[in-house]
């Protein structure tokens, strides 16, 4: 999933920059980061990325791996620390700061491949539509394609400040991203950390998927919705269990 | 024994408004007891029904992480800092 967004966002400043000699810059919890490092590294851009320390340790070697820089930042400040970091360093011309946040080649990559991919691929048969709410490129891109062939959008989000759903916002508390716009969604719903956990172990054990705790937490509002509608109900699963396993959910 | 307690923003309302207060006990869950009094609701904001700590929080003494040292067993030297981090959001 967030490879999409990395490879649009990158193609998308190629085409109207001149990237000679500058660096790619973004804040990231990891996921999206490990994106950029790796379509960095494919296409000859060095890249750069700050992300809070303490935390996503394996993310971080990943993205490392694929040769980005990374910036570490306050743990106590967390996404928002990164991007506040993240914008100040991309006042130095050195660098094109890619804010995945506010980029609107961010949702347009969901808009115009994965949007239409779940249409074709469910033969049309797609009601709703369950995708967690981080950046909101996939709720807000999904929705541009499916939306007006009928489809319901359902937006999960943690339903506490204090989460461990990595990757989702908490929109009340945090900074809110740029290209969020919440009427793109019929529907909003909570997720507990617990709940999003519990499916995230549930789904490895029963279907052989291994998950993170945003996939469980997306699956968990899916399985609400299921229950409640009749339908071919779909869930986004943005990330796998391995990114998480230096972390107390699968021990 | 005193020491530093660092939080994050999303725990600011639990403590008064605060992101960095002191505390005193030798050890985490006496150090959390002590907040708690003063600010009643906070050990649960933490820790989990069976009294541990949530799985998705990260308690620091120093630089160790304390799930690697005995969790709330965890001993406090006397000045030391204890940081409580949460997960990551937002892509």
């Amino acid at each position: 999933m967030k490879d999409r967004a990395a490879l649009w966002m990158v193609i998308d400043a190629e085409d109207r920059l001149d990237l000679a000699g500058k660096t790619l810059l973004d804040a990231t919890s990891g996921n999206t980061g490990v994106a950029l490092a790796l379509v960095g590294a494919v296409r000859g851009h060095p890249v750069e990325l700050c992300m809070p320390d303490k935390i996503s340790v394996e993310r971080r070697r990943i993205a490392a791996a694929f040769g980005a820089r990374i910036t570490l930042t306050d743990p106590l400040a967390g996404s928002d620390g990164a991007i506040l970091a993240a914008r100040e360093k991309a006042g130095d011309a050195a660098y094109v700061y890619l804010d995945q946040y506010s980029n609107p080649a961010n949702p347009l990559a969901h808009a115009l491949t994965t949007g239409p991919e779940l249409w074709e691929q469910t033969g049309g048969r797609i009601t709703h539509l369950v995708a967690g709410v981080g950046t909101s490129g996939t709720v807000v891109g999904v929705s541009r394609a499916l939306r007006p062939r009928g489809v319901r959008i359902i937006a999960a989000q943690p339903d506490d400040a204090l989460h461990g759903i990595e990757g989702w916002k908490h929109m009340a508390t945090a900074i809110r991203p740029a290209i969020w716009d919440e009427s793109l969604a019929d529907e909003h719903r909570a997720v507990s950390t617990d709940d999003a956990m519990a499916m995230a172990r549930r789904l490895a054990r029963e279907e052989g998927i291994f998950s993170g705790p945003s996939g469980g937490g997306a699956l968990s509002a899916a399985v609400a919705v299921a229950r409640e509608h009749q339908g071919v109900v779909v869930a986004l699963l943005a990330d796998g269990g391995e990114r998480y396993l230096a972390t107390p959910m699968w021990e | 024994m005193t020491v530093t307690v660092r939080l994050p923003g999303t725990l600011r309302d639990s403590v008064g408004g605060v992101t960095k207060i002191e505390a005193t006990g030798a050890t985490l869950d006496e150090v959390f007891a002590d907040i708690d009094r003063r600010h009643p609701g906070f050990r649960s904001r933490i820790l989990d029904d069976q009294g541990g700590i949530r799985s998705y929080v990260n308690v620091y003494v120093g630089d160790a992480d304390a799930r690697g040292s005995g969790g709330l067993t965890t001993a406090v030297p006397d000045g030391s800092e204890v940081m409580v981090i949460p997960a990551m959001a937002g892509g």
